[in-house]
């Protein structure tokens, strides 16, 4: 799971692709999800994170990452998809 | 010393189909009775005027029309909330019939406006053109409201080809034959909805006037324009402000007739006969408005001098022999500034 | 520690466009609770999906109704439009606010006398009358409105063997500028069917004109074509009494007023444009105050309003059952809430709101139902906060029409509930079930055993 490097995040959840000049917004959770990924974690670990931090199963936040995680591949924003 | 007034306004998409709000700010800026102060009102983050430091001082985004008025009236107490807004000119055609509406509440707030009465802004809706015609004695081409091209047998009689189909609130598009009718009803109707409007086909020069009414019939202000240069899509590029008495006295005539309050634009065509159509009347203030402030009528100004219950004095002549040639421009943005309006909505 | 409340992540894509017509509707604000009582209660005790009435709403608007027209006019009577709503204690409801019945079918007739509706008090229109209806109401002394010249002989007939006089009106349809018009229903203002029609009754001596009613079209956003409407009325009135020297009793100008809701493809959204009923109210009025009646003899105004006065006062809960990405990206979201129940979901954008607080993050999404087939679409587009399977959602404006049009199918009709003025919820239809079917079902001896 290679997230693109360049990416630019800032704190107000604002996306920005130097490499396509595309933006998005991301919401807060989202932020963090793409935080982790920059530090390599595979979405197993990133499941644990957000299962000890938010309130809510496991398997609604498998589900959702990984539909979180399909939108970053439609949008490019994650470079190939090497199983972490 | 000169009062200061903060003015929201809206429009601020300065693009090659303009809206008016860029120009009608440059009016404001360049008021004698007041110094304005700009709040900035964008629905799309990409408004060129946003970006414009120099001539607005702060944008908020607000809702679409389709949200409805309350959301509209809840964003609008918010920015005032934090800019107290003395006056709002609202420019972009979608909102109008939102922003009457809210002008009772938005003046009990301190919000003024100067807008047509909703029986006029629905009274010169494309629709409502034969009748608003006849009723005050204007010449306007004739036009029928279909909702099939089946209807249009009924009236072929009536019509020589070309004519002109337009949708309910915008798009025109002219029919040389039944196949192309057929093209432009589906075409149009598919984004507007029914009714479509055929309308006579007028040969001539395109004129426009702009203006403001006292809503007592009294014009305060009335310049007349005939666009030099159009473009592909309709939308003139260079116009010149002319003297035509033909033209001032059909727009002294229309303001007395029908009251009209506030500013408007009336698109007309002037045939080989030399008799003037009435094609369109925009209940607002038009995207070449800064040629009106050229020539000595500071239509913005006025608006919102009349919007204060100021005391004004008619505007009655105007330096001939001016000309306006627009041009685009491009700035140089850093994506801070898009990402700040983009996820606050605000910049 | 508390864990954070849990939201599913989202990334959107800025699409950079300028203003034009299609902005997205936003209906932010969540409807968490419906006369004091909270969504998640009803969901939890009454299931879900269910249709909530407010009694409040309805007997609000009924009041602000006849206010608007009895503070302009002095004769005026209402009749609950049967068609609309029938379920009995919206019906009773109506009544108990003075409003007469109004029916279009022998069903709908019977509704009004079970729910002891005098038969004087009940307004009998539409196509479809048998013999027997014709008969039932002559004998109660009901009112008809004679929508064809079939039913006219009918009555004719069936009242000269009762040896009654049949109380009648005709329906009349005609150009009020608005499209499209409804010229299938009644007898033609404009090419004289109607005069014959009025010729036809007054010459007859088993049928006594009472009065004249007409009803232009539905969901109507003019005013105006009320007024040309009532003006047409009040002509045909005094035409009759100069003719024949004959009053009629009554006016009634029919039903049709719009609602708050946003009719697909329209712009701005109904809450802004549909008129007010003090709107209406003034068109008609003023048309047959200023016509030739003679003051003192102005006749009784009725009207059949439907969706006007119920609409709103209608809510639909449901919750999500699931969340699914399409193929080309967007987000669809599926309810349990089928077109099945919400019918008027093929003609209006309804509104649609969560019934729980979320944050501002948004997300366009297809709402679909719960039903196995394609056209289960509930709204093509919309921008709806961050929804999780379980989460509710309350669909706005849903009174009329829907409880009386919707369709058993696939899976079993939902309970109503009505919140009283208190605040206390009744439940006022029971939730179908599988025995309710099995009882009106028979199948032949020979289809009763098989063998797998």
């Amino acid at each position: 799971m290679n997230i693109n490097k360049n990416i630019a995040v800032s704190d107000s959840g604002f996306v920005f692709n130097p490499t396509t000049g595309e933006s998005y917004t991301v919401n807060p959770i989202g932020v963090e999800i793409i935080e982790m990924l920059k530090q390599e974690k595979s979405i197993n670990e990133i499941n644990q994170v957000l299962i000890g931090r938010y309130n809510a199963d496991i398997v609604t936040i498998d589900k959702d990452v990984s539909d979180f995680i399909n939108l970053l591949k439609l949008y490019s924003l994650i470079e190939n998809q090497n199983a972490a | 010393m000169r009062p200061k007034i903060k003015i929201g306004v809206t429009g601020l998409n300065a693009i090659d189909n303009p809206g008016p709000g860029v120009a009608v700010i440059r009016g404001l800026l360049e008021a004698s009775s007041f110094e304005a102060s700009i709040i900035g009102l964008a629905y799309e983050s990409l408004e060129p005027g946003i970006y414009m430091h120099d001539i607005v001082d702060r944008t908020y985004q607000i809702p679409y029309p389709t949200s409805g008025t309350d959301l509209l009236l809840e964003r609008l107490t918010y920015i005032h909330e934090k800019e107290s807004l003395d006056v709002i000119i609202p420019n972009f055609d979608a909102e109008l019939f939102s922003f009457i509406k809210l002008e009772p509440k938005l003046k009990k707030m301190g919000i003024n406006m100067f807008m047509p009465t909703l029986d006029q802004f629905e009274e010169r809706l494309k629709v409502n053109l034969p009748k608003f015609g006849k009723k005050y004695n204007i010449n306007v081409p004739k036009s029928e409201s279909i909702y099939s091209v089946a209807d249009f047998r009924k009236h072929k009689d009536d019509f020589e080809w070309p004519i002109v189909v337009k949708g309910k609130h915008y798009d025109a598009k002219i029919a040389y034959n039944k196949d192309q009718l057929q093209t432009h009803f589906n075409k149009i109707s598919a984004k507007w909805g029914l009714p479509i409007i055929i309308q006579e086909f007028k040969h001539g020069s395109e004129f426009n006037v702009t203006g403001v009414g006292d809503g007592n019939g009294n014009t305060l202000s009335a310049v007349p324009m005939r666009k030099q240069y159009i473009t592909e899509i309709g939308k003139a590029w260079g116009g010149i402000a002319i003297t035509d008495s033909k033209l001032l006295d059909l727009t002294h005539h229309f303001i007395k007739e029908t009251k009209w309050r506030g500013a408007f634009e009336l698109e007309l065509m002037k045939n080989k006969d030399g008799k003037f159509y009435l094609l369109e009347i925009n209940p607002r203030i038009p995207a070449w408005v800064y040629l009106a402030v050229g020539v000595g009528q500071n239509i913005p100004e006025l608006i919102v001098n009349l919007a204060l219950g100021n005391e004004v004095e008619p505007i009655t002549t105007f330096k001939a022999g001016k000309m306006f040639i627009r041009y685009s421009w491009e700035m140089i943005v850093d994506i801070e500034e898009f990402e700040k309006i983009s996820t606050t909505g605000e910049l | 520690m508390d864990k954070f409340r849990y939201e599913r992540p989202l990334i959107k894509k800025l699409e950079s466009s300028m203003p034009n017509k299609f902005g997205m509707r936003t209906e932010y604000a969540p409807k968490t609770h419906i006369d004091g009582v909270a969504v998640a209660d009803l969901i939890s005790k009454y299931g879900s999906p269910v249709f909530v009435l407010s009694e409040k709403t309805i007997r609000s608007n009924v009041r602000k109704a006849r206010k608007a027209f009895e503070t302009r006019y002095p004769k005026v009577q209402f009749a609950w439009s049967y068609k609309t709503n029938y379920m009995d204690a919206v019906c009773r409801t109506f009544h108990q606010e003075g409003s007469w019945a109004e029916v279009v079918s022998g069903f709908e007739y019977d509704k009004a006398i079970h729910n002891g509706v005098e038969g004087s008090k009940i307004i009998f229109n539409g196509p479809d009358k048998s013999d027997d209806d014709l008969h039932k109401a002559i004998s109660n002394n009901s009112i008809i409105h004679i929508d064809h010249f079939d039913e006219f002989y009918a009555i004719k007939e069936i009242a000269t063997n009762l040896n009654i006089t049949a109380k009648v009106a005709i329906r009349v349809n005609m150009d009020t500028g608005i499209y499209p018009m409804w010229d299938r229903f009644g007898f033609n203002f404009e090419n004289g069917q109607a005069w014959d029609a009025l010729n036809k009754i007054m010459r007859s001596d088993v049928m006594e004109l009472v009065g004249l009613h007409t009803h232009i079209g539905t969901f109507m956003l003019s005013p105006n074509a009320y007024s040309v409407a009532a003006y047409k009325l009040a002509e045909l009135a005094i035409g009759v009494r100069e003719k024949y020297n004959h009053e009629v009793n009554y006016i009634d100008m029919g039903g049709g007023f719009a609602s708050n809701n946003t009719l697909k493809g329209g712009y701005l959204p109904g809450v802004d444009i549909s008129p007010s009923i003090n709107e209406f109210a003034e068109a008609i009025t003023s048309a047959l105050i200023n016509s030739n009646f003679r003051p003192d003899k102005l006749p009784l105004l009725i009207l059949e309003t439907g969706r006007a006065l119920v609409d709103d006062a209608g809510f639909l809960l449901g919750s999500v059952l699931s969340n699914k990405r399409l193929s080309d990206g967007r987000r669809s979201t599926i309810l349990d809430i089928g077109v099945n129940i919400l019918f008027t979901s093929f003609w209006y954008d309804h509104k649609i709101t969560p019934a729980q607080p979320f944050t501002q993050y948004t997300e366009e999404t297809v709402l679909y139902g719960p039903l196995c087939m394609n056209i289960d679409v509930i709204r093509e587009q919309i921008s709806l906060p961050l929804l999780n399977k379980g989460d509710h959602v309350v669909i706005h404006n849903v009174g009329a029409y829907n409880m009386t049009q919707w369709m058993q199918f696939i899976t079993l009709r939902p309970k109503i509930v009505m919140i009283d003025i208190d605040g206390k919820p009744h439940v006022i239809r029971e939730g179908e079930s599988l025995q309710n079917l099995l009882d009106v079902e028979k199948v032949p001896e020979h289809l009763e055993k098989f063998e797998l």
